[in-house]
């Protein structure tokens, strides 16, 4: 049969030797380290996405933080000028009230004091008018009265019948 | 696509011309015989030449006018005690016999025997030399070309090695190479052996994918190297796999085998014997598959690069060049399909040897 007539045993030897000497040579320098550095790498690219993906979801994380932190702060800006208008409003009511009700006082008392005033103007000059009535009952009576005082309370009395307004 | 076309074409061109050219070149085949060798016999002579293995490296030249190029390999031999010589020896005896330790050998039809003095081989009635054969353990073309092989492997995947220790960018050489060993891992091993098993079987599949491949693409240089075509390199490669199966067989796996879970008793007796046929049927076919296809594909491309000189016409020598062309590119598919048919193989056996059965069937 010419297929084991072909057959060489020693071709078979070497290659036998040869292959496996081969096999254990590539094994320890050359598989080992390059299916170890492409499973590293498939590694670190998984590992890189994922961590990408982390990145991502925590930056939109961060950012929709931010988004509530911004409105936050707008809202609260919102009410602290609310307020802030408010305590203006209120001070400048209660000013005008404060003002307008010392105003008040002060007319009153003005109007007081002109009332007094004139009162006492009214008084005196009714004294002065009693004096001068006197004085003028006297120059015309051409003679003194013997009872001064009596006759003084007379025209007075007379002169209050007048309402001096 | 254009190549297919081509190919074709030319295949179909050679077709035609192969009547019109035949008939005028017969007459000037038998005008030959009576000087020189026929162009026919030179091609046999250079096929059986290529076919099969040499004790050195023949590069170019014909050895019948002396031209001859080629650089001798060494001799070992062993007939009881060890010899040692290089193969130009058997061109520097004047009867091609050398002598060595007592003992004579003669190199006749690419194989080493033993002779007396004068170098005489003994025939049989059938024309079969009776003269005892020493076992050869010499480095042949085909050995040394296996060490080419192996350097050539170490060197490649050991420099990739090397540069992925600083980096883990695959960048030129690893460029290459990367995708075929991500090839090996992703579509034969993983998928074959499963995901638990298969880094055990990485280094053999690796190696035996590319040993197969770069021995297949050396065969299809003109260095005329037949690494693959050879049977006993095949029955080696194919006898690793068959140890390998057999020794990461697990429970299951022999159960299948001699015990056959889940069938009537009396089928199991008759599945036995099948079965155990199979372990041994799986790695031959892995042996004679790759031989053959290897072997097919050198006798092809020679037979018809022969043509090329058996035809007078130089539209037919151009068709079968063309034709030589086409097949060439198939053989270098082949190349690779034989390497990976074998490596796939391989793992599926890898691939039920360790396979764990939960249900019964």
């Amino acid at each position: 049969m010419a297929l084991l007539e072909d057959f060489s045993v020693g071709l078979f030897f070497w290659q036998l030797l040869l292959f496996i000497v081969l096999l254990i040579v590539l094994r320890k320098y050359a598989w080992k380290p390059i299916l170890g550095a492409v499973e590293e790498r498939e590694k670190s690219i998984e590992d890189s996405l994922a961590s990408a993906e982390k990145a991502r979801e925590e930056m939109e994380r961060l950012q929709a933080d931010n988004n509530r932190i911004l409105a936050e702060a707008r809202a609260e800006r919102d009410t602290i000028l609310k307020e802030a208008r408010e305590i203006k409003d209120k001070m400048i009511n209660d000013a005008k009230s404060e003002a307008g009700s010392q105003a008040e006082k002060i007319i009153a008392n003005a109007k007081e004091q002109i009332q007094n005033e004139k009162m006492a103007a009214v008084t005196d000059l009714k004294n002065q008018v009693a004096e001068m009535s006197i004085e003028i009952a006297e120059l015309v009576l051409g003679k003194e009265l013997s009872d001064k005082s009596k006759q003084g309370e007379l025209v007075k009395e007379q002169l209050d019948k007048f309402k001096l307004n | 696509m254009q190549i297919k076309r081509f190919g074709f074409f030319a295949f179909l061109f050679a077709l035609s011309l192969t009547a019109s050219a035949g008939d005028g070149h017969d007459s000037h085949d038998s005008h030959d015989d009576h000087g020189e060798k026929s162009i026919k016999e030179q091609i046999n002579e250079v096929k059986e030449h290529h076919l099969k293995d040499s004790h050195s490296f023949h590069l170019w030249g014909d050895h019948a006018k002396g031209n001859s190029v080629e650089f001798p390999l060494p001799i070992i031999l062993w007939d009881g005690q060890l010899h040692f010589f290089m193969s130009s020896e058997f061109h520097h005896q004047e009867n091609g016999v050398v002598e060595s330790k007592g003992s004579h050998f003669r190199l006749y039809h690419s194989k080493i025997y033993s002779t007396d003095a004068e170098g005489h081989i003994n025939y049989d009635e059938e024309h079969h030399v009776t003269n005892e054969k020493p076992i050869d353990f010499s480095i042949t073309k085909t050995v040394f070309s296996t060490i080419l092989v192996g350097l050539l492997m170490l060197w490649m995947f050991g420099s990739v090695a090397k540069r992925y220790k600083n980096d883990l960018v695959p960048r030129g050489l690893s460029k290459f190479l990367e995708p075929l060993v991500i090839l090996v891992r992703d579509d034969i091993a993983r998928p074959n052996i499963g995901e638990k098993d298969y880094k055990r079987f990485m280094p053999y599949l690796l190696t035996v994918f590319f040993f197969i491949w770069i021995a297949n693409m050396i065969g299809q240089t003109p260095l005329g190297i037949n690494i693959t075509g050879n049977i006993a390199v095949t029955f080696g490669l194919a006898l690793i796999t068959f140890f390998i199966t057999q020794f990461s067989g697990k429970k299951d796996y022999w159960a299948h085998i001699f015990w056959m879970p889940g069938v009537p008793y009396v089928m199991r007796i008759v599945l036995m014997p099948i079965e155990v046929l199979g372990l041994f049927v799986k790695p031959f076919s892995l042996m004679i598959r790759l031989y053959a296809n290897i072997l097919a594909g050198h006798t092809v491309i020679i037979s018809i690069i022969g043509l090329i000189f058996v035809f007078g016409a130089w539209g037919a020598k151009g068709a079968f060049f063309g034709l030589t062309f086409f097949l060439s590119i198939i053989e270098l598919l082949v190349a690779f399909l034989q390497a990976y048919i074998f490596t796939m193989l391989s793992a599926l056996y890898f691939g039920s040897a360790v396979e764990e059965h939960d249900e019964h069937h």
